[in-house]
């Protein structure tokens, strides 16, 4: 092992995880729940066009692959005539993934929620969306604290696919090493490491958020 | 703690009822669960609604709350509500059925999220736009009415069923409502704890609040309530003081139900 490399590659990496990685992660993660919310409330409208697209849309985004739908907005859109900058890609790509797989936990977490809670609500004169905003929706987030973190997680690792639509993140830099020292597994192996450190500090603040959420419910 | 209008004398069954419901239907798929109710209650009176599981009680509280749409029937509260079912229910009309009634659910309902205060002013402040300060100290006096001013900061889960059915109980008497509902208030309830929520309820009747209680504590509705109605099969099958209903029933279902409830074994 080159440690010389290992130190002089070591910060352009990190590098790339705080100005790339973190940072669209970040940004695709919220526009995502953003995106998922909406979705997740289609989903259980009573009106069954409404419904049936966020089921569609569901069904699209999981049942292709992440890259795929990455490449058909940059390199697809333009041959229609939509030109879209690598980072703006990158975050509408990831963004709407999330949003189609966020849904399906938001949706199961507002069901969880007893029935007994929508009718107190109604009985003290909440409208619907009064409602789910005071009542539903702050009991759906703690159920939804331990699989949406894993969606976060998942996300942070699926950025190195912005690689290849020429993103400077994380694994481009180390890439981009890699191809000019020639020490593959050196900087494959140091990337590794640096989203396996990204990983381990997300899965400690997943463990934080779920105690102060659990705080005052009953086991 | 008193009805929306203390000064008015509470003299059971004389005048307008404030509560009248007439010909209420509703069916769940082909289940005709209420076949035509009628049922009046008057200011101040405790109406007691007993009868066998499955019979509708809970159905006629949630329609009455605006919880459950009546397929047709006519419900009026006096003096300025009149409620049609055979016409498409407007939103305004069901805010305003809910806006006159508050129900005590049999598994309280509380939301665990929020603390005994929280729980009780939410519908006052949120929905009903009432000054805050005026809101939480009105609620710091009935939680304090209740026995429970030291539980003003715990949550749900902190609390025996009791007191979770107290807090229930103040968070429906906090809308200032002008009858209250109470579906089978202590069912869930272990024997021991049902003593503090009936002194209560019993509390709010001498108060001159307007009830429709639920229930199968017997020996309870003969204390507490003015008229007792006793359903079957969705419809009712016979009403009047509980002397009468209770003591020496008409129909053959009535006598049928009250001796079973009397003597279990
Ligand atoms: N939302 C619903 N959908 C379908 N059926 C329902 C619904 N709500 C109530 N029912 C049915 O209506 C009937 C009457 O129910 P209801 O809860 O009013 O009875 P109840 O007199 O309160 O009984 P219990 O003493 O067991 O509480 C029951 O057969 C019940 O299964
Ligand atoms: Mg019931």
């Amino acid at each position: 092992m080159d440690w010389d490399l290992v130190r002089s590659s070591l910060w352009p990496i990190v590098r790339g995880a705080l100005t790339g990685t973190i940072p669209l992660s970040l940004a695709s993660f919220a526009l995502g729940l953003a995106i998922a919310l909406v979705v997740a409330l289609m989903r259980l409208s009573r009106i069954g066009l409404v419904s049936w697209v966020a089921r569609v849309y569901v069904s699209l985004i999981r049942g292709t692959p992440l890259l795929v739908q990455l490449f058909v907005i940059f390199y697809g859109l333009p041959s229609v005539g939509i030109t879209i900058d690598p980072w703006p890609s990158a975050i509408l790509a990831f963004s709407l993934n999330v949003g189609g797989y966020a849904a399906e936990v938001i949706r199961a977490a507002i069901q969880s929620v007893p029935r007994g809670q929508w009718e107190a609500a109604h009985m003290i004169g909440m409208s619907h969306g009064l409602a789910l905003r005071r009542v539903i929706l702050p009991q759906a987030a703690r159920v939804s604290v331990p699989p949406l973190s894993n969606t976060f997680i998942s996300l942070v690792k699926d950025t190195s696919l912005a690689s290849l639509i020429l993103v400077t993140e994380l694994f481009r830099e180390a890439q981009q090493i890699a191809a000019f020292s020639q020490q593959f597994m050196t900087l494959y192996l140091e990337a590794a490491v640096v989203y396996w450190v990204v990983c381990l500090v997300l899965s400690s603040c997943q463990s934080v958020l779920e105690r102060r959420l659990d705080r005052y419910v009953a086991h | 703690m008193s009805p929306t209008d203390p000064a008015a004398p509470a003299t059971p069954g004389a005048g307008t009822p404030l509560l009248s419901v007439a010909g209420l239907r509703k069916s769940f798929g082909d289940h005709e669960v209420l076949r035509s109710i009628d049922l009046e209650v008057h200011r101040g009176q405790v109406v007691a609604l007993i009868g066998p599981s499955g019979s509708g009680k809970t159905t006629v509280l949630r329609c009455l709350n605006g919880l459950e749409t009546p397929d047709a029937g006519r419900v009026a509260v006096a003096p300025d509500l009149a409620l049609d079912f055979g016409r498409p229910l407007r939103k305004r009309d069901r805010g305003a059925l809910r806006d006159r009634s508050a129900m005590v659910f049999q598994h309280y309902n509380l939301f665990p999220h929020m603390t005994v205060l929280e729980n009780v002013v939410e519908g006052p402040i949120r929905v009903q736009k009432r000054p805050r300060d005026v809101v939480v100290a009105e609620a710091e006096r009935l939680l304090e009415r209740v026995g429970l001013a030291d539980k003003r900061d715990s949550h749900p889960f902190e609390l025996s069923g009791g007191q979770a059915q107290r807090v229930g109980i103040v968070r429906a008497l906090a809308m200032q409502p002008q009858v209250l509902l109470f579906d089978e208030p202590t069912s869930a309830l272990d024997p021991e704890l049902v003593g503090d929520v009936l002194t209560v309820i019993k509390e709010l009747s001498d108060e001159g609040w307007t009830m429709v209680i639920v229930t199968h504590e017997l020996a309870f509705a003969r204390e507490v309530s003015d008229h007792v109605v006793f359903m079957d099969g969705g419809v009712v099958v016979e009403s009047g003081p509980p002397a009468q209903v209770l003591g020496a029933p008409q129909q053959g279902r009535t006598q049928q139900f009250v001796r079973r409830l009397l003597n279990p074994f």
